[in-house]
C-alpha cells in the first residue's frame, strides 16, 4: 500500500482572538498546530500500514514553518514527508492549492490511497480533498468515520447528517476522514528523534512538480475575498422563572407584545 | 534557557499526553491507590520508558535533558506517574546500561526501554536509609549461584517490576567495598514482595517491601564487579537526583498553574484574588523559585548528556528544586483558601506528592552533605 496524506498546518484556533476593530485574526503569539482532522487521516494511514504494509507519505503546501507540522507527524510514524515552498504559491485558494497538491501527488508516482482530514480548522471549506481527486481522476469518498482495505478497494462508513452509508471504491482513490474515525496516536520519542535529526522533509519549489505558473498561488486563484467580519453577538436570551402556569403566562404575553401570535 | 527543537518536540508532545491521558486518572489513582498499568502501557508505546537509551536496546535515543522535561511535564499533572517513570529509568534500567555486560542488556534493558517490563532498584533496608553502606542483606557465593537474604523496603515499583537490582553485601567487614549489586528477577524462588506501603502521597506509585528467603540466583546475575555495588547506586543516584529534581519541577509547576487560575477566578471583597498584592508577592515567587529550580535541573542533565560528573550538580538541582516544590506547594494551599485543604482542588494531592522529593533517593540532609564534600575534600 502506498498511501499519501495531505496535512495543513493551521493556528490553533482555540487560543485565536479577533481584532474587534479590524475583525482579523489576532495570530501574533498563537501556535501553529497540525489541523486535527489532519492528524485522523495520519492515524488511518498508518493503521492500514501496520496491516497491509506499504509506506505512509505526507505532503503539505505552506510557508517553510510548515516543515514542523511534517516532522510531528514523521514522529508519529509516517515514512516520508514533502513540502511544497515557495513564493510563487503564496495566496493560493483551495482550488490553486488542490492543483498544487494533486500536481506533487503524481509526481511522487503511483499511490493506493489518499487520506485527507475532511476540512481544516481555519478555512472550514472541505474543498480541498475533493477537488484533488477531480485534478486526480480518481474517485472520492468523504466523511470517513471508518475505512477498509478490502482485495483493490476502499469500503469507507460515511457519516452524514441523517445516518449513515457505505460505499466500496475501487482504488487508487480519495477519502476524507472524520475526528470520529480514530484516536490520533502521539508522536513517540523514537520518532521524534528520526524527524528532529535526520532529514525527512523534502523541500520542493513549484518547478520541482510541473506546476503551470498561471495555474498556481494568488494568479491561480479564483476565489476573491472581499470582506471578513465577525458576526455580531447575538442578544442574551431571557430567562423566565417561575410556576409552570406563570411561565407559561410570561413567554405568552412576549409573544403576543412581539406580535408573534 | 534555550531547548533544541527536539526537546521542544518532547513537551509539547508530553504535555498533550499528560493532559489528555494522565490527568484525568491522576485524582482518581491518588484516591484508589490503584496502580496506573493502562497509563503506564501508554508511556511505553510512546517510548517514554527507554527514552535515553540508545535505540539497539529498545530506547529512543535522546538526551538527559529530554529525559528531565518529559519526566517534569508527567509530574506536573501526576506526581506518582511521575515517580513511576523516574524511577523506572534511572533505578531500574540505567544501571543496566552503565554496567551491565552485552548479555544482560539484551535480556533486561531491553524490555525495560521498550516497557515492556518495568525495574525497580532495591537499596533501602529498616537499618540502611541514608547510610546505604549499613547494607545487611547478604549474598553468599555458592558454586554458580548466589544465595541472597535479607528485607528491602520503600522500593518503588517493586511489587509492579520484573526485574530488580538489589545490593547485598558479599565480603563482610570490607564497608561500602564490600557490597554487590544483582539482578533479580521476578519469580526467581525465594524472592517475594511484603508489605505494600500506606503512603502520605504518590498514592499511585507501588512503594513495597522486597523480601530475599535464601533466593538463588545465578551468577551471570552479578551486576558489574563483585564489591562494585556501592559505586553503582552512587551512579545510579547521580542521574536519579536529575530525575527527582524534574519531578519536584514539575509538581511545583503544576501547583503554581493550579494558583494562577483559581487567582483569577476566585473573587473575595468584590475583587479576583489575583488583584491582592499577598497573593501576587506569593506566585512572584512561587515563579522565580521554579525557574531557578528549571535551570539547575536542565544544566545537571546537560552536563550529564556531555559525560561529566554531576554528584555536586545532582544533589544541588535534587536539593533546590524538592525543597522548591514543598515551599511552592504550601503557597499554593494558602492562596486557595479553604478550598485548597479540601481534594475538590489538585493542590492537596500536590502537596502531599512534593514531600517525597525532599527524601527519597536522599533526604536534602543528605544533598547538603554531598554538596559540602564536593566542595570541601
Amino acid at each position: 500500500m502506498r498511501i499519501i496524506v495531505p496535512i495543513k498546518q493551521v493556528p490553533n484556533t482555540n487560543d485565536v482572538k479577533i481584532d474587534p476593530k479590524t475583525g482579523t485574526l489576532i495570530r501574533e503569539g498563537v501556535d501553529s498546530i497540525v489541523n486535527p482532522e489532519d492528524l485522523n487521516a495520519i492515524e488511518a494511514a498508518l493503521e492500514l500500514r501496520e496491516r497491509l504494509g506499504g509506506e505512509v507519505i505526507a505532503l503539505s503546501m505552506g510557508p517553510p514553518q510548515a516543515a514542523d507540522a511534517l516532522k510531528e507527524v514523521v514522529a508519529m510514524g509516517a515514512d516520508e514527508a514533502y513540502l511544497l515552498t515557495d513564493r510563487a504559491l503564496a495566496g493560493a485558494d483551495t482550488l490553486a492549492t488542490a492543483y498544487c497538491l494533486s500536481r506533487a501527488i503524481t509526481k511522487l508516482g503511483d499511490f493506493d490511497l489518499i487520506v485527507c482530514g475532511r476540512q481544516a480548522i481555519d478555512g472550514d471549506t472541505a474543498q480541498v480533498g475533493p477537488q484533488m481527486a477531480e485534478f486526480l481522476k480518481v474517485p472520492q469518498v468523504t466523511y470517513a468515520c471508518k475505512l477498509d482495505v478490502v482485495e483493490d478497494s476502499v469500503v469507507v462508513e460515511r457519516h452524514l447528517e441523517d445516518g449513515f452509508e457505505t460505499v466500496k471504491a475501487r482504488m487508487p482513490a480519495l477519502v476524507t476522514v472524520m475526528r470520529e474515525a480514530n484516536r490520533p496516536r502521539y508522536p513517540s520519542m523514537a520518532g521524534i528523534r528520526r524527524a528532529c535529526t535526520e532529514d525527512v522533509v523534502h523541500r520542493w519549489v513549484a518547478t520541482d512538480f510541473d506546476a503551470e505558473p498561471w495555474r498556481i498561488g494568488f494568479d491561480g486563484s479564483p476565489t476573491w475575498v472581499k470582506r471578513t467580519f465577525t458576526p455580531p453577538p447575538k442578544a442574551p436570551g431571557k430567562r423566565l422563572e417561575g410556576t409552570p402556569r406563570d411561565v407559561a403566562k410570561d413567554l405568552l404575553k412576549t409573544f403576543t407584545e412581539k406580535n408573534l401570535l | 534557557m534555550e531547548l533544541t527543537p527536539e526537546q521542544e518536540m518532547v513537551r509539547k508532545s508530553v504535555r498533550k499526553f499528560a493532559l489528555e491521558v494522565v490527568e484525568p486518572r491522576a485524582k482518581e489513582i491518588d484516591e484508589t491507590c490503584e496502580f496506573p498499568w493502562d497509563t503506564v502501557k501508554k508511556m511505553g508505546e510512546m517510548g517514554l520508558m527507554g527514552i535515553c537509551f540508545p535505540p539497539e536496546y529498545g530506547g529512543a535515543g535522546l538526551d538527559t535533558v529530554s529525559y528531565a522535561i518529559a519526566v517534569e511535564e508527567i509530574s506536573r499533572v501526576c506526581g506518582s506517574t511521575g515517580i513511576t517513570l523516574a524511577a523506572h529509568v534511572s533505578l531500574g534500567a540505567h544501571p543496566i546500561f552503565a554496567f551491565g555486560t552485552e548479555e544482560q542488556k539484551r535480556k533486561y534493558l531491553v524490555p525495560l526501554a521498550k516497557g515492556e517490563w518495568i525495574g525497580a532498584f532495591g537499596l533501602t533496608e529498616p537499618n540502611a536509609g541514608s547510610d546505604a553502606a549499613g547494607t545487611e542483606t547478604t549474598a553468599v557465593k555458592d558454586g554458580d549461584s548466589y544465595v541472597l537474604n535479607g528485607t528491602k523496603i520503600f522500593i518503588t515499583s517493586a511489587s509492579v517490576a520484573q526485574v530488580c537490582i538489589a545490593t547485598a553485601v558479599t565480603e563482610k567487614g570490607k564497608g561500602t567495598r564490600g557490597i554487590s549489586a544483582f539482578l533479580v528477577e521476578k519469580g526467581t524462588p525465594g524472592f517475594s514482595v511484603g508489605t505494600k506501603e500506606k503512603k502520605l502521597g504518590l498514592h499511585g506509585a507501588d512503594t513495597s517491601e522486597i523480601v530475599f528467603e535464601d533466593c538463588r540466583i545465578p551468577k551471570e546475575n552479578l551486576l558489574g564487579r563483585e564489591g562494585e555495588g556501592f559505586h553503582i547506586f552512587m551512579n545510579a543516584l547521580d542521574g536519579g537526583r536529575i530525575s527527582i529534581g524534574a519531578m519536584a519541577l514539575g509538581i511545583a509547576q503544576g501547583a503554581l498553574d493550579a494558583c494562577v487560575k483559581y487567582s483569577k477566578e476566585r473573587k473575595q471583597f468584590g475583587r479576583r484574588i489575583a488583584d491582592f498584592q499577598a497573593v501576587q508577592w506569593m506566585i512572584a515567587d512561587m515563579a522565580t523559585e521554579i525557574a531557578c529550580s528549571r535551570h539547575l535541573v536542565y544544566h545537571s542533565a546537560r552536563l550529564k548528556d556531555r559525560g561529566q560528573r554531576t554528584t555536586l550538580e545532582s544533589a544541588m538541582c535534587k536539593l533546590f528544586a524538592g525543597e522548591t516544590a514543598m515551599r511552592v506547594t504550601t503557597k499554593a494551599i494558602q492562596i486557595h483558601g479553604g478550598y485548597g485543604y479540601m481534594r475538590d482542588y489538585p493542590v492537596e494531592r500536590y502537596f502531599r506528592d512534593a514531600k517525597l522529593t525532599e527524601i527519597g533517593e536522599g533526604t536534602s540532609e543528605i544533598q547538603r552533605l554531598v554538596i559540602a564534600r564536593e566542595l570541601l575534600r
